[in-house]
This record gives structure tokens, C-alpha cells and sequence, in this order.
């Protein structure tokens, strides 16, 4: 059973991140590609999560946790550039 | 691992990874950038949320160790930035909003004063912009 829900899992994902690639490429404001960009980080660390499920081994945490880390830290940096046209005033 | 919390762990996997994909079609559905906003907030609270939890019911007793801890420091982490993140980005797209609309009605000067610290009166957080003002006079 849990096979079957990884299964599942794995293709909702797949096509959240290929709406998410949509948005991205397309986006007709720069804001909307930053919120795609962001928002395909999430689903790239719930996709690990389920590797790491599926594999039942704990090395994928690590890259969970960096994964998030770097999408938030690049999510503000973007937001910033756009909103003073700087980084670090 | 017991066939009562194997359900659970299938259960919190179905629903997480739904909720990532109606985010998801929300953000490339919806008419304007600010409710496109609205779904993958709830993909990045609900959606991750539940495969953590998932995944945190999976990997408890299994191994040394009792409960698994891994998961709790990646959601307390993304519980914390979700709200930043979407505060800013609700700001960006505002900005750009508003600089956009001064130059449709032609005041291009407003428009360029969105950029700087001098915002105009009829931005809408004026006087956050200008309290930053009073703090930081010569910042630039």
C-alpha cells in the first residue's frame, strides 16, 4: 500500500512541478517566475522526502534541509533586487 | 512497522502530495499575480507538511533512534520562512504594481520614486517607507 501511495505521490508531483515549469516560463510578471522559482523548490524537497521514504534511508534530510534553505535565502534575495533594485543597502 | 501506521504514512503521503498539486494549479490557473500567491502557500504549509509527517511517523522506532527529529527542524524551518517569503513577494508585486500603473497615467516621475525611499503619497505603505526615512536619513 505504501508503494502505491509513492506511486501516486510521485506523479502529482511530477505534474505540480511541470505547472510550476509553466508558470516559470511563461509568468507574465517578473514576480510571478519568482513565486514558480519558489514554488518549485517546495515541491523539489517534498519529492525528496519521498525518495528518502522510498528508500527508507535518512541521507536525503540533509539535501531537504539545504533545499529550503537556498529557496528562501534566493526567494528574498530576488524580492529585494525587484523592490530597491539592490540586494545589501 | 504496522499495518495501522503504514496506512497513516499512505494516507499522509496522498494528501500532501495533493495539496502540492492543487497549489500548483492554482499558481498556473488563477487571473493575477495575487491570488496566484494564494495557492502554493497552502502546497508549502498543508502539502509539505503532511509528508513530513509522514515521513516522520515512517522513520520513528524503525532505526537507534526513537522519534525522528530530522523532519521537525525542515518543517519549523519552513513554517517559519512560508510567511516571509510571501510577505515579500505580495510587496514586490505590489510595487511593481503601482509603478506601472503612475506610468500608464503618465506621471513618470511618481513612478520613479516608487524605486527610492522618497515614495509618493498615494503608495500604499507610505509611511512605512517613510519611517525608514527618519531611521536611516543618509543610507545611501
Amino acid at each position: 500500500m505504501l508503494n502505491a501511495a509513492l506511486e501516486i505521490a510521485f506523479v502529482l508531483i511530477a505534474a505540480a512541478q511541470a505547472l510550476n515549469l509553466y508558470r516559470l516560463l511563461r509568468g507574465p510578471d517578473l514576480c510571478d517566475r519568482i513565486l514558480a522559482l519558489d514554488t518549485l523548490g517546495i515541491s523539489a524537497i517534498a519529492l525528496l522526502l519521498l525518495f528518502g521514504i522510498r528508500s527508507a534511508s535518512t541521507a536525503y534530510f540533509e539535501a531537504a534541509l539545504l533545499l529550503a534553505l537556498l529557496g528562501f535565502v534566493g526567494t528574498v534575495a530576488l524580492c529585494k533586487f525587484l523592490l530597491r533594485g539592490d540586494i545589501i543597502e | 512497522m504496522s499495518p495501522v501506521s503504514e496506512m497513516v504514512v499512505a494516507a499522509l503521503i496522498v494528501l500532501g502530495a495533493l495539496f502540492v498539486f492543487l497549489g500548483s494549479i492554482g499558481l498556473a490557473r488563477l487571473p493575477d499575480f495575487l491570488t496566484r500567491l494564494h495557492g502554493p502557500t497552502k502546497a508549502t504549509t498543508i502539502g509539505v507538511g503532511a509528508i513530513l509527517l509522514a515521513s516522520a511517523i515512517f522513520f520513528s522506532g524503525s532505526e537507534s533512534t526513537a522519534v525522528s527529529l530530522h523532519e521537525l527542524a525542515i518543517l519549523l524551518f519552513l513554517f517559519i520562512t512560508a510567511p516571509i517569503t510571501a510577505h515579500l513577494l505580495a510587496k514586490a508585486g505590489l510595487h511593481r504594481q503601482a509603478r506601472s500603473a503612475m506610468r500608464a497615467a503618465g506621471d513618470d516621475e511618481a513612478a520613479d520614486r516608487v524605486m527610492t525611499r522618497e515614495s509618493a503619497p498615494s503608495e500604499p505603505d507610505a509611511g512605512c517607507q517613510r519611517a525608514n526615512d527618519e531611521r536611516a536619513p543618509a543610507d545611501r
